[in-house]
């Protein structure tokens, strides 16, 4: 009895002890996701508060003539003139006529950099769309240079970008500005083009097509490969010395540094099978080599997550090993790897670093057509960008970051969707 | 079922890796560029205009590096190998000779530019006058005695006005590219070894002992003044704008885009602007290069035609757009020069290296 009181008055005293340790014990586990939340708070606000503007691009509006005395062009079916015609010569004639005071070399020389120099190719494209034009005026919204387009965008702002805009030129914008021929709109080109090393002509089109040939040809290889091993691991191999050998060895390739799997995919498919560099199939094929360890991993823990009485049961009823894995294993462990497979394919799409030994962090300016075109991906393309001169590049790396962490918030939640809907638990 | 897709699967792969090979003996129908990162934003430049000029597919061009690209170039002839390499420096003799060595015996050599390295700070502080005798005593891991005796000691200096009291009384603090960058070896090579040749005593080592001169000469210091901020230029300007009293070193195309933050530095009395560094009196420029593989004009379409395209007028003249894009352009002379050479295909004879 008194040993009880006694017990009772111990518990007693420690219990408001124990009280505070549980929640303090909950509080640090609060903390620490606040502070990771955070931080993702703020890297988006960042990136989104820098490439926002990225989205919109100037414009100046402009009475285009396809005067065939200046553009040389007498017949728009003969591409051999038509590759010689001075179209940059009616962009710069719809500028003089916008502003016809412009007299000296000097100054046309600063009054035909409002408009970006890619704008005359455009206007090539056009006229060989439509031949009729030939001898029309046009009112057309052209694309600003990227340092007007800098400079306009800051205007409203209280630190105004004119550091690479001369007095003149900024006095032709608010010129234009009074005339309502300069405006924002949607940046059609970033969504459609390949890069380019003008800004206002730069898109994520190219690369983004690239990561998808590169990312086709990963899964197509690493998918199969991956689900083939984990089954004759799990399913068919003895468990022995050489099964907990090659386990330690595909956990420990999962570690390795991917920069590695560049190098051997320059040794092997490069310099061995002569596969061309900078093409997605080489790209695949080095992403595969990075993402069956986590395929075949996951792939491993799902066939493991299937209760043994499904296989007895259908071997009771006669089903033979193959049929026991490929008619009630295999799907029942599908949701599974395919989570495991997003989640890799994920990973290889914001990989950069071993891309860069076989040639994929490239210039290219042409959308690839297959996957042994010259190619980049989103990441390297996020790489070059942010490594150029050019002010107006600034907001495009930002922009490209916001589109490649699209893509990975889409996979992932994939892979949460596929794993809540799809998943059964025993 | 799942056996039929898994076979179908597996001949996929056989046939992307064959149909890679293929695709191999078949040639190449773009120019592959290869090399320095410092030409990398002009030769991009010309390639697209090409491109959209004549409707030939872009040429791909790869930023390694100088040493890097030199390597590809030079490991053979053949369509799995670089046309052209880019190099923000001439072609070392041991790079010409492995060339040779690997059949890669026809070269063309164009120089094509001047890039001006700048050390810049914030527009928030004062702008420094500096010669590169202080950039040296600054920077440098061993320098000579400051008591005055012909001996080296390792670098006492702490503020840039220990190094010349007429500087400003700022704790020293560049932020710079690492080692393997061409930046940084054209910074120590102009700069460092520049001021480093000033000192009689060191200039003479040149002579008796070539690797202690450039030890000497080339090794910046690795306690905490000189920082090793990346290879990303605008990260150094970024960082210089958020601590005015550092210094970085960069290309000049970056100080030129981003006026509004930072500044350069005047060195030996010459600001870094266009028209010093082509007229060389800023003292720390270097020249760009790029090179031809003769072997490839003909059979990989569009060299002729790139060739051209770059040393025509409109894009490495006076007024061209490569100079728009900070490319400090040839004199008359020199463009001339080159221009016939590559016209001519004129191959480089390696004498003189």
């Amino acid at each position: 009895m008194t040993d009880n009181r006694k017990n009772l008055a111990l518990v007693q005293k420690g219990l408001r002890r124990r009280y505070r340790a549980e929640r303090r014990f909950r509080l640090y586990g609060i903390l620490s996701i606040s502070f990771g939340l955070l931080c993702v708070l703020l890297l988006f606000a960042d990136i989104i508060s820098k490439g926002h503007s990225a989205f919109l691009q100037t414009y100046i509006q402009l009475e285009v003539t396809y005067d065939s005395g200046i553009l040389d062009i007498d017949d728009v079916s003969d591409s051999g003139q038509v590759a010689l015609g001075n179209f940059d010569g009616i962009v710069r004639a719809a500028l003089l006529e916008q502003f016809p005071q412009v007299s000296s070399r000097r100054d046309k020389k600063e009054l035909y950099q409002l408009v970006s120099s890619g704008e005359g190719f455009e206007l090539r494209d056009r006229l060989v769309a439509n031949p009729a034009l030939l001898g029309k005026t046009e009112t057309l919204w052209l694309v600003a240079d990227d340092d007007i387009d800098t400079y306009f965008k800051t205007l409203d702002d209280d630190q105004v970008f004119a550091g690479m805009v001369s007095e003149r030129q900024q006095a032709w914008v608010q010129a234009l500005v009074d005339a309502d021929r300069i405006k924002l709109k949607l940046n059609t080109n970033f969504f459609t083009r390949g890069d380019s090393r003008e800004p206002e002509q730069a898109g994520i089109w190219g690369a983004a097509v690239g990561s998808f040939f590169t990312l086709l040809v990963t899964l197509v290889l690493s998918f199969p490969i991956g689900v083939a091993a984990a089954i004759y691991l799990e399913e068919f191999a003895e468990k022995g010395r050489w099964t907990d050998l090659i386990e330690v060895n595909i956990n420990n390739l999962a570690a390795v540094p991917s920069i590695i799997f560049g190098l051997l995919g320059l040794a092997i498919f490069i310099n061995f099978f002569n596969v061309p560099r900078s093409v997605p199939v080489v790209g695949g094929l080095v992403l595969t080599l990075m993402t069956l360890p986590t395929i075949i991993i996951s792939s491993r823990a799902a066939i493991k997550s299937v209760p043994p009485s499904i296989r007895q049961a259908a071997i009771g009823i006669g089903a033979s090993p193959m049929q026991v894995v490929l008619h009630h294993v295999l799907p029942l462990a599908m949701p599974g790897m395919l989570t495991g497979a997003i989640i890799g394919m994920a990973q290889a799409l914001g990989e950069t670093a071993p891309l860069l030994m076989i040639g994929m962090v490239a210039f290219i300016v042409d959308i690839p057509s297959g996957p042994l075109d010259p190619a980049t991906v989103l990441p390297v393309q996020i790489f070059l960008w942010a490594d150029s001169p050019e002010r107006a590049f600034v907001e495009k790396t930002s922009a490209a970051i916001m589109v490649l962490l699209t893509f990975l918030i889409l996979m992932n939640t994939a892979a949460v969707i596929l794993r809540k809907r799809l998943e059964r638990r025993w | 079922m799942k056996s039929t897709i898994k076979s179908a699967l597996t001949g996929l792969t056989a046939v992307a890796i064959l149909s890679g090979s293929q695709a191999f003996a078949a040639g190449r129908d773009y120019i592959s560029i290869v090399g320095s990162s410092t030409v990398y934003p002009f030769s991009t430049v010309v390639a697209e205009r090409f491109g959209k000029a004549t409707g030939k597919p872009t040429p791909k061009i790869e930023s390694t590096g100088t040493g890097g690209g030199m390597k590809l170039f030079c490991s053979g002839v053949g369509a799995v190998h670089p046309d052209i390499t880019n190099a923000s420096r001439r072609i070392k003799k041991s790079e010409f000779e492995l060339c040779q060595k690997n059949g890669v015996t026809d070269i063309i050599e164009v120089l094509i530019g001047y890039d001006g390295i700048v050390l810049a700070n914030s527009v928030e502080s004062e702008q420094m006058d500096i010669s590169r005798r202080d950039i040296f005593l600054a920077l440098a891991k061993n320098v000579p005695n400051p008591d005055g005796s012909e001996t080296l000691v390792p670098n006492p200096y702490n503020s840039w006005q220990d190094v010349n009291p007429s500087l400003p009384a700022v704790r020293i603090e560049v932020l710079g590219p690492p080692p393997t960058s061409g930046t940084r070896d054209a910074f120590a090579e102009l700069a460092l070894e520049g001021g480093c040749k000033t000192f009689p005593f060191i200039k003479h080592m040149e002579e008796t002992d070539k690797n202690g001169y450039k030890a000497t000469c080339y090794t910046i210091r690795e306690d905490g003044h000189y920082i090793e901020a990346g290879e990303n230029d605008n990260l150094i300007v970024q960082k210089l704008a958020a601590n005015p009293s550092a210094f970085g070193v960069f290309g000049f195309s970056f100080l030129e885009q981003n006026s509004d933050k930072v500044q350069g530095s005047l060195i030996e009395g010459h600001p870094p602007t266009f028209e010093s560094i082509a007229e060389k009196s800023y003292p720390v420029s270097r020249p760009l290069y790029f090179y031809v593989k003769k072997a490839h004009i003909g059979v990989v379409p569009g060299i002729e035609g790139y060739l051209a395209e770059f040393t025509s007028e409109k894009a490495w003249g006076e007024e061209g757009y490569l100079a728009d894009k900070g490319m400090i352009p040839l004199g008359d002379d020199l463009r001339t020069e080159y221009g016939d050479a590559a016209r001519e295909q004129k191959v480089m004879s390696g004498k003189g290296l």
